[in-house]
């Protein structure tokens, strides 16, 4: 039986808005694991936050811009 | 869920709307108090003899007349600013559940654990059993548990929507490109229905929202049953 969890309150983003806790995590995730190294398992963290908040339409089109090299932000 | 007998607020299934349902009884108890008083006096204006030709003022009773309102503002003031803050305590929700509306159904997401995905169409009218609600049934209901605090992240494919279940004191807006938090706990089992509150085309009345409150045990077992079509 998984126990229920899921991405935490997060102070820097207190309000109703959560459209960039979504954006920074995700980000967050990308740029830990080229700084770190895919097996560093802390960056973890934040693909368990971008999955649970994002929706998969978003990361999905997101992933499609990264492999294209068309993603707008910096990773 | 409102039928044509609901007057006032719906019983409540969330300790925030309850809260909620007290302060609207509280404050309508007041207005009404004022005015039965109000008309009260207006009716025996009509009916009685008194007159005083040479009336010019009244220090004593415009006081009273003053402070008076100004206090039972206080009393109706006091408790909803209460109501207003505890609406935005922060609180860590055990359960993410994602919606996107679209024209003209929702889609919810829950994918914590395992990637579920699902979309929630209305019965039509046409395709209704005898055990359904008209225009209030889906073919898929979000299934929550109760007692849990619940994270809705709400959102849209393609036009302004918005995400509501009146029994939870939940409305909000669905709005492309952006992501609207709202966190509710369920603090009964039952089936909660709401519909889209903006308007967003044609079937915009034909996309309503059923969340079925069950326990955490039967949460997981549907988790585990929905994880594997």
């Amino acid at each position: 039986m998984p126990s229920l969890e899921t991405a935490p309150f997060d102070p820097r983003f207190p309000n109703t808005n959560q459209t960039r806790y979504c954006y920074s995590s995700y980000l967050d995730f990308y740029r830990c694991q080229k700084v770190k190294g895919e097996s560093y398992k802390p960056c973890q963290y934040f693909k368990k936050v971008y999955n649970s908040v994002c929706p998969n339409s978003w990361v999905e089109k997101w992933n499609d811009q990264r492999e294209d090299g068309t993603f707008p932000a910096k990773i | 869920m409102m039928t044509w007998k609901t007057l006032m607020s719906p019983d409540s299934a969330s300790p925030l709307m309850e809260q909620l349902t007290f302060l609207h009884d509280h404050a309508l108890m007041i207005l009404l108090m004022i005015t039965v008083l109000v008309g009260y006096l207006m009716a025996s204006l009509f009916v009685n003899k008194f007159n005083y030709r040479y009336l010019l003022e009244g220090q004593t009773i415009e006081m009273i007349w003053t402070i008076l309102p100004a206090v039972i503002l206080i009393f109706i003031a006091l408790p909803s600013l209460r109501l207003l803050y505890l609406l935005d305590e922060v609180n860590n929700p055990l359960v993410t559940v994602k919606t996107i509306g679209h024209q003209w159904y929702w889609s919810y997401e829950y994918t914590d654990f395992a990637n579920i995905e699902f979309d929630s169409y209305m019965i039509p009218s046409n395709e209704m059993e005898d055990y359904h609600f008209r225009l209030l049934d889906v073919d898929n209901r979000i299934a929550v548990p109760y007692n849990s605090q619940i994270r809705m992240i709400v959102t849209a494919a393609d036009v302004l929507h918005s995400w509501t279940i009146p029994t939870l004191g939940v409305k909000i807006d669905a709005t492309p490109g952006r992501l609207n938090q709202i966190s509710f706990l369920l603090n009964r089992t039952g089936i909660f229905f709401g519909q889209c509150s903006e308007i967003c085309g044609a079937n915009h009345s034909f996309m309503p929202i059923v969340m079925e409150s069950i326990s955490p045990e039967c949460f997981i077992s549907w988790i585990y049953n929905m994880s594997e079509i």
